[in-house]
């Protein structure tokens, strides 16, 4: 294809993003093993190495199946996914070191296993894009995926806790050794079910039937599936014990509702409800205890994590969550001389908590800004491509994985009460990098669509992304087709 | 539908640098304090990445490190068990850190500012950093000889405490507490076991944690007798003033009589105020102390340390182990002759601890002045250069001279001819006053022994305080004064037993 401006498929300076961030992986693993081995051994740049070609594979899936996607989200991810690996191979290595073993192999301990679900995760997200060639296809199967994704968010809830509670969260589904969370993977079906659900929906929810201080506020007869999914979250909250799902759940909803009906009142009514519901649900943890005990000790715990009943109890985590952090200070210990190991659960939900110790506010503001990169990213993904349900589909997927670092981070950094939440990309763990490698790929696949010249030549699609508004609206209609 | 998906972006916008303010808050503001915060782990960890120094008393190491592979990179170990424990307490992982482990702390890790010049230098040498020495001023053998006698005393008294002081310096010799405790276990890596262990030991109904002889006090029975002597000695009286003795005195306004410990004491009318104090005359003292009047008896006992609620025995510059104050309670109460009485032989509300009495006999040997008691003979840097050697002070001077001459003669006399003659050591001219004191309702009375012993240079080599818990038998202070003599003798190096 000749080389008109604006006409870039991107894949050539993905190609150098991706180097440049494998580049940052690979010193990061030799800083830490100067800081841990005090010296840097032969193979620190293997991992790197593996990552790379893991990536590139990927990469060239994209190219062959998705040549217009979006150049950054992948080295992005590939960034944050590669310091994950990097930093649990860290643990391991002062694992080996206190117990007077060998350095770890590549392949071996939480980093090791972490590389491994990597591989995995990478295979679904290229499979996803050789299967689904246009995003629209997904529609097909919403309800579906409704029904799938609601099921798995219901699954943790009715098990026993034995086979489904770690550390009070009830998100789990555990068999043997294994243990999977269904959350992650819900959120994607439960995105492409609200998108479809909306997009057929849209009109008769936007009808307005009363003014009020000059927002239009719905009917109330259409108010029906907003309490639903409404009951839905706080029932999550209840039996799973767990404020961060039903946030993401119930955010994600209505941002998809906003973004539906364009109107600012179902945010409202949305936020209203929540936080009352969450206010309901403390005051009834503080009277009543029973099945809101829980969210009512979480949240006591959060106004004041040093209070001597909960400093070495049930704060312990945050308490020693929050002491990492300042530990670290602006530029942090440097990777390797901190010691994460003080902090629980390091590997998975706090595992922010543990890098910041090292990398410091400037390495963890760097992090939360490729964060941003990708959330971003989605969403312009979701205003470029034309379709509403892709526009739903890219939204929801971008702001529920804004939503979800949001949650988390809040909660080991004690600016909202803390819930059992993976950190997407960096926590260890199949799950969460499995759900979220195949949510990149869903993106991608969206914004390849809006990316892509339509039928004609370069030239009749320079202007493509940047249509208005109001030629969009006429696009709208024409895509969904169950 | 843009529009919505940019407002989308805005909040998620907000919520990152929500997310970004807070981290400010933490790793910035708050950094200081979390750093430092005793829940912040790391700051124990640092702590334990250089060696502590060692306290160590006549070239031994009482307090000690060895290198491990865990975390806590150096383990505390004290090689002599309970000998040394009320003196050095320990310093552990999670645990309040007691006794010269607490109050030499900063030096003993490092972080004393008197170290400074040395941390400097570490860094530019590459040395290890490393905590400072603690000498004590203990002697070794003393030391021994106290714990083995009063362990093995000959009445099977299970609770007592010992001090040695040097007359001159108001140095330490000895300090025991009976019955004590292993520090070892407490500073345990393995902070769950080393909680165990310190809840087991302050649950336990001895007290084994007590430093009996810094922070309990007892009626000190006719050890007393050595203030009223000065108070009268004060008073004009000498040491051949005859005054009242008797089988029996009953104080004016009082029903309760007063009678001596034995038949054969005193029983005649009149006795020199020597043969009062050799024998131990209670009749004498009681109607002593109230011809003196409560006022005299209660300002001598305040100027022999009675009263002192802020003395520390550590180093002379920073503090250590709080002395608790020694009381007499108030005699000046009208119309209370009875009470006056029985405070005059060292009853009733008179409280002492062991620390006063062994300096209580230190001014008598010392002519006069008290020396202020220490513990912490050097501060050492880890190559051994000195930063402190503790330079004797005076804290205060009772009484003249020939007081303290008087009362010295009075007290050998003890010794030589009357109650005290257990604590006999040949080659020293040795000094004393015995106490037996009843304390409760049907329970044996505590043995007390103050003395002191000089060469044949006629150098007041050591005074001591021997308190021994509800001694059976009779002759309570009989025993405490022989462990007394044998302490003595250890201190002035004429070897143990």
């Amino acid at each position: 294809m000749p080389r008109v401006p604006g006409t870039r498929t991107g894949r050539n300076a993905e190609l150098g993003l991706l180097a440049f961030a494998m580049i940052i992986v690979a010193l990061y693993g030799a800083i830490v093993e100067a800081n841990q081995l005090g010296k840097i051994t032969t193979t620190f740049w293997v991992p790197a190495a593996l990552l790379s070609i893991l990536f590139l594979g990927l990469h060239l899936v994209v190219r062959f199946t998705a040549a217009w996607a979006d150049p950054v989200l992948i080295p992005a991810v590939a960034l944050i996914n590669g310091l994950g690996v990097g930093f649990l191979r860290r643990l391991d290595i002062a694992r080996t070191i206190s117990k007077k073993l060998p350095e770890p192999g590549v392949f071996s301990g939480i980093g090791g296993r972490q590389l491994a679900w990597t591989l995995v995760a990478l295979i679904l997200a290229a499979v996803l894009l050789l299967i689904v060639r246009d995003h629209k296809a997904v529609s097909r199967y919403a309800y579906t995926l409704g029904l799938v994704g609601i099921v798995l968010v219901m699954i943790p809830a009715v098990l026993p806790a034995s086979m489904s509670e770690i550390n009070g969260a009830k998100l789990w589904i555990k068999i043997g050794g294994f243990s999977l969370q269904p959350g992650e993977f819900a959120k994607l079906a439960l995105v492409s079910f609200f998108a479809f659900y909306l997009v057929r929906k849209r009109e008769v929810l936007s009808l307005a039937s009363r003014r009020v201080l000059g927002i239009d506020f719905p009917r109330g007869r259409d108010l029906g599936p907003v309490i639903t999914v409404w009951l839905l979250s706080l029932l999550v909250l209840v039996f799973e014990k767990d404020l961060g799902t039903a946030l993401l759940y119930f955010g994600l909803f209505v941002v998809t509702l906003y973004v539906a009906t364009e109107r600012a009142s179902w945010l409202i009514i949305g936020l209203v409800m929540f936080f009352g519901g969450v206010y309901v649900a403390y005051l009834l943890g503080a009277s009543v205890g029973g099945p809101f005990a829980n969210f009512y000790d979480r949240a006591s715990i959060w106004l004041d994590p040093f209070a001597p009943q909960y400093v070495s109890n049930e704060g312990y985590q945050l308490v020693q969550s929050l002491l990492g952090l300042g530990t670290g200070g602006l530029f942090g210990t440097g990777p390797g001389a901190g010691s994460p190991g003080f902090v629980p659960e390091v590997q998975t939900d706090f595992i922010f908590a543990g890098m910041g110790e090292e990398i410091g506010l400037f390495g963890l503001s760097a992090l939360l800004v490729v964060y941003l990169l990708i959330v971003e990213r989605g969403l312009r993904a979701a205003i470029l491509v034309r379709d509403s349900f892709g526009k739903l589909v890219a939204g929801g997927m971008a702001f529920t994985l804004g939503l979800q670092v949001f949650v988390i981070l809040g909660g080991i950094t004690g600016l909202i009460p803390l819930t059992g939440q993976t950190t997407p990309f960096l926590s260890a763990g199949g799950s969460s990098l499995m759900a979220n490698w195949l949510l990149i790929a869903m993106l991608l696949r969206i914004s390849d669509a809006a990316r892509k010249p339509a039928t004609g030549g370069p030239a009749a699609q320079a202007g493509g992304p940047k249509q208005p508004p109001a030629q969009l609206h006429g696009a709208m209609t024409e895509v969904i087709k169950p | 539908m843009n529009a919505p998906l940019r407002k989308a972006g805005v909040v998620v916008f907000v919520l990152f640098g929500l997310i970004f303010a807070n981290l400010n808050w933490v790793q910035a503001y708050k950094a200081d304090k979390y750093r430092t915060d005793d829940h912040n782990a790391r700051v124990r960890v640092a702590e334990y990445n250089t060696p502590r120094g060692v306290i160590e008393a006549d070239g031994k190491a009482l307090a000690e490190n060895k290198a491990t592979d865990d975390t806590y990179k150096y383990l505390r170990e004290y090689p002599e068990g309970d000998l040394y424990a009320p003196v050095i307490g320990y310093k552990g992982v999670n645990l309040a850190a007691t006794g010269i482990e607490r109050s030499e702390n900063e030096f003993l890790s490092g972080t004393s500012d008197k170290l400074f010049a040395d941390r400097v230098s570490s860094m530019f040498t590459g040395d290890e950093a490393r905590g400072g020495n603690v000498v004590l001023s203990l002697k070794t053998k003393a030391q021994e000889t106290a714990w083995k006698q009063l362990t093995n005393n000959e009445r099977g008294a299970k609770f007592g405490s010992a001090v040695a002081i040097d007359p001159r310096t108001g140095a330490i010799q000895a300090m025991v507490s009976m019955p004590s405790y292993d520090p070892s276990p407490l500073a345990s890596h393995d902070t769950e076991d080393a909680a165990a262990e310190y809840n087991k030991l302050n649950a336990d109904k001895d007290k084994p944690l007590l430093n009996r002889a810094t922070s309990e006090t007892y009626p000190p029975g006719s050890t007393f007798k050595v203030i009223v002597s000065a108070a009268a000695l004060r008073a004009g009286y000498k040491q051949d003033t005859e005054i009242q003795a008797g089988d029996e005195y009953i104080a004016p306004g009082s029903g309760a009589p007063i009678h001596n410990a034995e038949a054969e004491t005193c029983p005649g009318s009149k006795i020199s105020l020597k043969e009062a104090l050799t024998e131990s005359c209670n009749t004498g003292y009681a109607r002593l102390g109230v011809d003196l009047g409560g006022q005299k008896v209660q300002d001598e006992a305040k100027a022999w340390g009675f009263e002192q609620e802020d003395l520390t025995v550590g180093d002379l510059k920073d503090g250590g182990l709080p002395v608790a104050a020694s009381h007499t309670g108030d005699l000046t109460v009208a119309n209370d002759q009875g009470g006056l009485a029985q405070s005059s032989i060292g009853q009733k509300d008179v409280r002492m601890t062991t620390v006063e009495g062994a300096l209580m006999a230190a001014t008598v040997a010392n002519g006069g002045v008290q020396k202020r008691p220490y513990l912490v003979q050097q501060l050492l840097t880890a190559d051994r250069r000195p930063i402190y050697t503790a330079s004797p002070e005076t804290l205060r001077t009772p009484v003249s001279g020939s007081i303290a001459g008087d009362l010295k003669d009075m007290m050998i006399s003890v010794v030589e001819n009357g109650t005290g003659k257990q604590a006999k050591i040949s080659g020293y001219d040795v000094g004393g006053k015995t106490g037996t004191a009843q304390n409760a309702e049907g329970a044996d009375p505590h043995g007390w022994f103050i003395g002191f012993a000089f060469n044949d240079k006629g150098e007041a080599v050591s005074a001591v305080c021997v308190m021994l818990e509800n001694v059976s038998g009779g002759h309570a202070s009989a025993e405490a004064a022989r462990i007394a003599g044998l302490i003595m003798k250890a201190a002035a190096g004429g070897g143990g037993d």
